[in-house]
Formats: structure tokens, C-alpha cells, sequence
């Protein structure tokens, strides 16, 4: 498998899938989650729960504030290890072998501000021991391909929050793992970025197909950007409901979220998060 | 352009007033001192004049005790903070002995140390080094635990080693830190040195107001001290400029 390779064919590897996808990556790997719990000292943030996402699947987690989303999320890339029940990405139970194949893409932007957007970008790369030229015409393509063209050397600071955000989901997507685990990517953003920001992930992901896990606050986005839908009750955090999401999607999310099939899943899983908020 | 005119505008206001106060005997009147002990302005401008190469060569001796005690104490400030930061045990066993060492009053270890050292540079740079590691070492500190928690995650999952995530965000991320604790030991770099001379009186500005005090020599002794201050504002200036080239993104 490609996560088990060493670094330097890895990042051989990830040369070509720019243009096209390599063999390897469409691959992907699956998450499993079985019997999972999870508590700080006293407080039990999840208890039971079981998860099943294949491999190049898109799952979305909603539930009320404070259900153990993002732990959650943080178990599933190895940044912790449960309490009970285990976790497995890939053919990996361990932390560390999470952690090989997962890139976490955190609420905030977290850009470095000492470093350009493409040095942000191409983060992954350096720490792999890429050096910073080779890593640099990496990122570029991505750049382009991505709608970033222009601003590989502008400061984060010069950015706009939409742009931040796709310079931060490129930095995950150029660490080249077959999970991405996103913790509410687009909540600091307005509405109307946020929502130009949905398409445009959903088009990166179209182009580049990995295994996502998105922990969101909204449904809408959930719906529109993946291929199911966990609702998690308030915390400990259990299933309440699975939805898929209707397909055929509109790639145009205006039309897609204003589909009849669209509205009445919404309002299942609406539902669905209300009554696991109780 | 305010920021320099203000308080030049403050100072020679000030100096004028000395003068006026000094030549017309008011100053000494009010101190109820001799006025030849008394120096003015003018006085010491033309004492800091005609004894030129001598305040020069006291000042390159304090210079150089600053810049070497100095040195040492980013040195080991960076390396005492770096080291403590890695690991809790060096943390532990070093924090509440650094905070003693500040407790220490310098005016009365100085001449213990010229027991200990000798009448040379040595007893001098060992002040200068006791009195600018503890803002340094405790600001570096501080900055490199910054370092926003979710940063670190993100950085793990991007494959970075402890090494990776210490170069790539918490060194940059301690810099303004370590600079606001260098900007503040520069300052009293200089006091350490001027402290150090007075304990081992052999050159330097602080051992040359020490003789001229005595000596009665108030002008060249207020000269010095004018010598001091520029020194130390522009170690300061130098640091602070450092400062603006390298953490560009503040």
C-alpha cells in the first residue's frame, strides 16, 4: 500500500497525481470505528460508537456544540488515543499509523505567518525533507489548479479569509494522505464565501477523490458536500441517525441546495439533531 | 518625525534649564554645594571634548565587557530556554533556580566575585551575564510555550518531527518574545558592566566616574555617563532595527 512505502517513493508518488490520479491513490483507505468511547477523567465525551466509511468516502459528523465532534475527529487522525473500542484508518490501529494517514485541516486557517502561501502550502513536503525549491513547484501546480494562481508569494496576512482557507486545504491535500480529516473548515468564514467555498472544495474532491471525514455545525453544508451524513446526540456522543445525501448532485450548490430531494433530507437530519440535542 | 522631535524638543528644554541653573550659581544653592562641584552643560560638553581620547578608550574597555557579557547571556539565555522547554525535567530543575538567581543582590555579590575572579574582565562579564540572562531566558521561554496547541496538531499530521515543529513555529513564533527580553538585558547590560567596574575600579566609563567623583571631577564624570546612555540607546536602536528585519509578519 502507499502508506506503507518510505518517504522519498511517497513523495515520488505525489508528483504525478497533480496531473492525473496515481494508481496508489485511488486506493484511498477506509475508516472503522468500533466501540468507540472516549472520556476526559469524569467526563464521558463518547460512548459506543460504531462508524463504518470506505475507502474515498465523504462522511460528514453534525451534532449539537460540545458533542465530541472534534475529539472525534482527533482520534480518527491519531492525535490521541481512545479510551475504549478502537479506531482504524487504513490498515492502521495505532496512533502513529493514523496519524501516517491522516492530514488534519483544523478550524482556523493556523497559516504561519512568517512563511508565504506556498510555503504554507508546501509545509508536508519540507517536513518530509523536500527541499524548498522542489517543494515550492509542487505546490504550484496546485496553485493554479486550485484557483490560487498569483498568490504563491503573498503573506497569509494579505489574504482574504476565503483564501486562507483554500491555501490551508491545499497545505492538507499536498500532504498527500488518503484521509483528510476536517474540523469545521469553513465555520469563520461569511455566508457567502462559505458557500462559494463548499463548491469549491467539492470540485477539488472531484479532482483529487480522498476519504473525508467533515465534523460541521451545518447541515446544509454536510448534505452538499458528502456522500452521508452521521447526526451525533449530544454529548457522550452516539449515532442517532445516518442520512446519505441525495444524489445526483447539482456540482452548482445553489441548485443543488434548493433541490426538493435536497430540502426534505435536510429536514431529517434537522430532525435527527434535534431530538439527539435533547 | 514627532517621534524624534518630541523628546529632543523635552531634552534641550531640560539641558537649558541646567544650564541657566548651574551658571547662575541656583543649582548649587539649592544642593548647597561648592559650585565647582556643580557642572553645567557647557561644562561637561567641554570636558566630553578635551578629555575625548581618554573617555574613547574607557568607553571601547565598557563596550567590549558589554558586548562579550551580553553575548554570553543570549547564548545561554537562547540554550537555557530552548533546553528547558524540551524537556520538563530541565524545567523543574532549573526554574526555581533561575528565579533565585535574581533575587541575588548584585551590589553585593560584585565584590565577592572580585575575590573569586580576580581584578580582570572576569568578575565584570559574570554580572553583566547574571543580570541579562533571567529577562532573555524567561521571554524565550515564554514565547516558545506560545504556540497555539491546534498548530501543533496540524503540524503532526503533516508529518513533522519534534525538531520540525520546534524550527518550523516555535522558534518563529518565540522570536518576538526573545527580542522584547534582549531589548530590555541590552539596557541594563550596561548598568552590569558600569557595576562590575565600580567593584573592580581598573578601566572602563564606571571605573573613570568612580575616580573622577573622588577626584571631584564632576563634569567628566557627568560626560561619561553621557557616553553610558548613548551607548546603551544604541544598542538598543540596533536590537530594535534586528528586530524589524527579522519578524517581518508582526
Amino acid at each position: 500500500m502507499r502508506q506503507d512505502t518510505k518517504m522519498p517513493a511517497e513523495i515520488e508518488e505525489f508528483a504525478g497525481p497533480v496531473a492525473s490520479p496515481s494508481p496508489t491513490e485511488s486506493d484511498g483507505a477506509a475508516v472503522s470505528i468500533r466501540g468507540l468511547g472516549h472520556s476526559y477523567g469524569e467526563l464521558t465525551t463518547i460512548e459506543r460508537l460504531d462508524l463504518e466509511l470506505p475507502a474515498h468516502g465523504v462522511l460528514g459528523l453534525v451534532g449539537p456544540s460540545g458533542c465530541g465532534k472534534s475529539t472525534l475527529l482527533e482520534l480518527i487522525a491519531g492525535l490521541q488515543e481512545p479510551s475504549h473500542g478502537e479506531v482504524e484508518v487504513g490498515d492502521a490501529v495505532g496512533a502513529a499509523g493514523r496519524l501516517a494517514h491522516c492530514a488534519f485541516m483544523p478550524q482556523r486557517d493556523l497559516l504561519l505567518p512568517w512563511l508565504s502561501a506556498i510555503d504554507n502550502a508546501a509545509l508536508a513536503l519540507r517536513n518530509r525533507g523536500v527541499r524548498r525549491g522542489g517543494a515550492r513547484s509542487q505546490a504550484e501546480q496546485l496553485f493554479e489548479r486550485f484557483g490560487l494562481a498569483g498568490f504563491e508569494r503573498a503573506q497569509p496576512g494579505d489574504l482574504s479569509g476565503g483564501m486562507r482557507q483554500r491555501v490551508a486545504f491545499l497545505r492538507t491535500l499536498i500532504a498527500g494522505k488518503p484521509v483528510l480529516a476536517l474540523d469545521e473548515p469553513f465555520a469563520s468564514l461569511d455566508a457567502i464565501t462559505r458557500g462559494e467555498m463548499q463548491q469549491w472544495l467539492a470540485g477539488a474532491l472531484d479532482a483529487d477523490p480522498r476519504t473525508v471525514v467533515l465534523v460541521t455545525h451545518d447541515i446544509e453544508e454536510a448534505l452538499y458536500l458528502c456522500d452521508s451524513v452521521v447526526v451525533l446526540s449530544a454529548r457522550p456522543a452516539r449515532t442517532t441517525t445516518r442520512l446519505s445525501a441525495p444524489t445526483p448532485r447539482a456540482s452548482n450548490r445553489d441548485e443543488a441546495v434548493t433541490d426538493p430531494a435536497f430540502v426534505t433530507v435536510r429536514e431529517h437530519a434537522m430532525q435527527a439533531l434535534r431530538e439527539g440535542a435533547r | 518625525m514627532r517621534r524624534w522631535l518630541l523628546p529632543t524638543l523635552f531634552l534641550a528644554i531640560l539641558i537649558g534649564a541646567w544650564q541657566l541653573a548651574a551658571s547662575s550659581g541656583a543649582l548649587a544653592d539649592l544642593l548647597n554645594l561648592e559650585s565647582f562641584v556643580v557642572a553645567s552643560p557647557a561644562e561637561i560638553a567641554e570636558s566630553l571634548w578635551q578629555s575625548r581620547s581618554l573617555l574613547a578608550e574607557n568607553a571601547w574597555v565598557t563596550l567590549k565587557e558589554v558586548l562579550i557579557g551580553y553575548g554570553c547571556a543570549v547564548l545561554a539565555g537562547v540554550s537555557f530556554a530552548t533546553a528547558m522547554h524540551l524537556s520538563e525535567t530541565v524545567r523543574l530543575t532549573f526554574q526555581p533556580l533561575i528565579i533565585a538567581s535574581q533575587t541575588i543582590p548584585i551590589v553585593v555579590l560584585a565584590p565577592i566575585l572580585v575575590i573569586g575572579f580576580g581584578f580582570g574582565i572576569g568578575p565584570i562579564l559574570v554580572i553583566i551575564g547574571l543580570i541579562c540572562f533571567f529577562p532573555i531566558t524567561v521571554n524565550t521561554l515564554d514565547g516558545l510555550s506560545s504556540v497555539d496547541p491546534e498548530t501543533t496538531k496540524m503540524m503532526r499530521t503533516l508529518d513533522a518531527s519534534r525538531g520540525q515543529i520546534l524550527r518550523r513555529v516555535e522558534i518563529p513564533t518565540a522570536l518576538p518574545y526573545f527580542f522584547s527580553g534582549a531589548k530590555i538585558a541590552v539596557a541594563i547590560a550596561v548598568i552590569g558592566a558600569v557595576l562590575g567596574e565600580l567593584a573592580a575600579p581598573n578601566s572602563g566609563l564606571g571605573a573613570l566616574i568612580f575616580r573622577d567623583m573622588n577626584q571631584l571631577e564632576t563634569a567628566r564624570a557627568f560626560a561619561a555617563v553621557a557616553i553610558l546612555s548613548a551607548m546603551a540607546i544604541s544598542l538598543y536602536a540596533i536590537l530594535a532595527l534586528a528586530e524589524r528585519r527579522i519578524v517581518t509578519w508582526r
